[in-house]
């Protein structure tokens, strides 16, 4: 359990059953009044954000979360399976609940998976993953409409702009918070 | 600018014929205020304003005095908020909140020219225009002009703080400081009841560029009066298992004898932050609590 005095940003509730990230935090008190501690938060199933303002009496229960580390085996009918590398359990998330992070699974790569109830809701990912570059134009020589980059594809088929060095079959650093190329990698 | 703004104060009262005064932070009975904690020291309390010493001073025959000092209040950590901050605070006789509010002008003013921020300031993207006169409105103008209901509706629903924050606070005190005055009797403990209209109190805040930078009363002198609204505030707490402070009977014991009188507790951070044009408290002190 919580009180309002707890309320940060950061902090995980829950709200009608349901797991909220406080994204933004104020206290306030006006003359001679009460203390008010208005939040934004963030549903973390649906991503939904709510404005809500609460006062000193106020009680929360803190979100059953629960992470741990698995392994991206597959996908299937929009479904993403993972296996936790401990007990080889498997868990799947959709595709709404994978989001972005779809452009950077590949075969065995090791994420964190975030639980609520046991209920798996979201994964974070390593902040930075290598991937094999599919599909990318040659670079001509003098070519200045291009400028200092071209689109390439990767074997998840994201697209991304990269230097034009950058050839079909590289390997690839990509920066998964931003999406954008960081390096070649070293073989 | 903290220093330029703490020696221009002095300056301004001393010119003006005041006596700067010292009272114990340390005491056994603060003011009983259903929202105010006081933090325990030692079987007594840190103060949570240097009011009730100073009213006792105003009651033994001082005519003029003002304070600069820390005082202490539970649980308030924001932006705008630190467990510590220092209160400017000052008492006049024979005045009233009106009186008050001509003062304020003529020292925030004479304190932003001496510290070089002029007469037109800007806080937080927003101009202020420091010449007198500033805005004056009430309380129930301000609600029918940025809230939802009116303040009989809010304070029956409990949402009078909410509204104030989020509706009202936002578009005070731009293009000009807003006095925002005559608030519910209800919610002015220590304040005296207008006489034409026993439903307000002569309370007013002050606000510029949407911070609140002081909050101001005709004081209550009627002793009895001041031991009934202690006691309902007490009861108060008692009953949301807050602590229930003791009564403070010489404080009540002086008003028998204080006269008619006015005073202002301004906050000296929050004026600093606006001269100075920084978001947040933590920019214009020292040492914030996380950082000890």
């Amino acid at each position: 359990m919580y009180n309002a005095s707890d309320l940060k940003k950061g902090l995980k509730i829950q709200i009608d059953k349901e797991p909220y990230v406080i994204i933004d935090f104020q206290f306030s008190k006006p003359g001679k009044g009460q203390a008010l501690y208005r939040c934004k938060l963030r549903n973390m199933i649906s991503g939904i954000i709510l404005d809500r303002t609460y006062r000193s009496v106020d009680s929360f229960e803190s979100a059953n979360l629960e992470q741990r580390r698995m392994q991206y085996l597959y996908s299937q009918d929009e479904h993403f399976h993972f296996m936790d590398v401990q007990n080889y359990e498997q868990s799947s998330l959709g595709a709404d609940q994978v989001g972005d992070a779809k452009n950077y699974l590949t075969d065995n790569l090791e994420v964190d998976m975030l639980l609520f109830d046991g209920r798996p809701i979201g994964i974070t990912l390593p902040n930075f993953v290598d991937l094999t570059v599919t599909k990318a134009d040659p670079w001509v020589k003098g070519d200045s409409v291009s400028g200092d980059s071209k689109p390439v594809t990767l074997e998840t088929d994201y697209t991304l702009r990269v230097p034009p060095f950058v050839e079909e079959g590289t390997r690839i650093t990509v920066d998964t918070r931003t999406g954008e190329y960081v390096t070649r990698v070293k073989e | 600018m903290r220093a330029g703004v703490l020696q221009a104060i002095r300056r301004f009262f001393v010119d003006q014929g005041y006596l700067e005064v010292e009272t114990p932070y340390i005491i056994p009975a603060p003011a009983s205020e259903a929202h105010i904690d006081a933090i325990p020291a030692d079987g007594a309390y840190l103060h949570t304003s240097p009011e009730l010493c100073m009213k006792r001073l105003i009651a033994c025959g001082y005519t003029k005095i003002f304070q600069i000092c820390p005082c202490f209040r539970k649980a308030e950590r924001g932006t705008q908020h630190l467990p510590q901050f220092t209160l400017l605070e000052w008492y006049r006789t024979g005045t009233d909140y009106m009186g008050l509010m001509d003062e304020c002008e003529a020292m925030i003013g004479q304190v932003s020219r001496e510290v070089g921020a002029g007469d037109e300031i800007t806080y937080r993207h927003n101009r202020v225009n420091l010449r007198s006169p500033w805005e004056r409105i009430t309380v129930q103008e301000a609600f029918s002009r940025y809230g939802s209901m009116t303040w009989e509706e809010a304070l029956k629903t409990d949402r009078f703080d909410e509204i104030m924050v989020t509706r009202i606070e936002p578009c005070l005190g731009a293009p000009r400081p807003t006095f925002l005055y005559d608030y519910p009797a209800p919610l002015a403990g220590l304040s005296r009841v207008k006489r034409s209209d026993p439903r307000v109190a002569e309370r007013f805040e002050l606000y510029v560029a949407g911070l609140e930078i002081a909050n101001a009363f005709s004081e209550l002198t009627n002793h009895l009066e001041q031991r009934e609204r202690f006691e309902k505030e007490r009861e108060r707490r008692r009953k949301e298992g807050k602590t229930v402070y003791p009564l403070p009977e010489r404080f009540l014991q002086a008003l028998t004898i204080m006269p008619e009188s006015a005073g202002i507790a301004l906050g000296v951070d929050r004026l600093v932050m606006l001269l100075a044009d920084q978001p947040t408290i933590d920019q214009v002190v020292a040492f914030t609590p996380e950082e000890l």
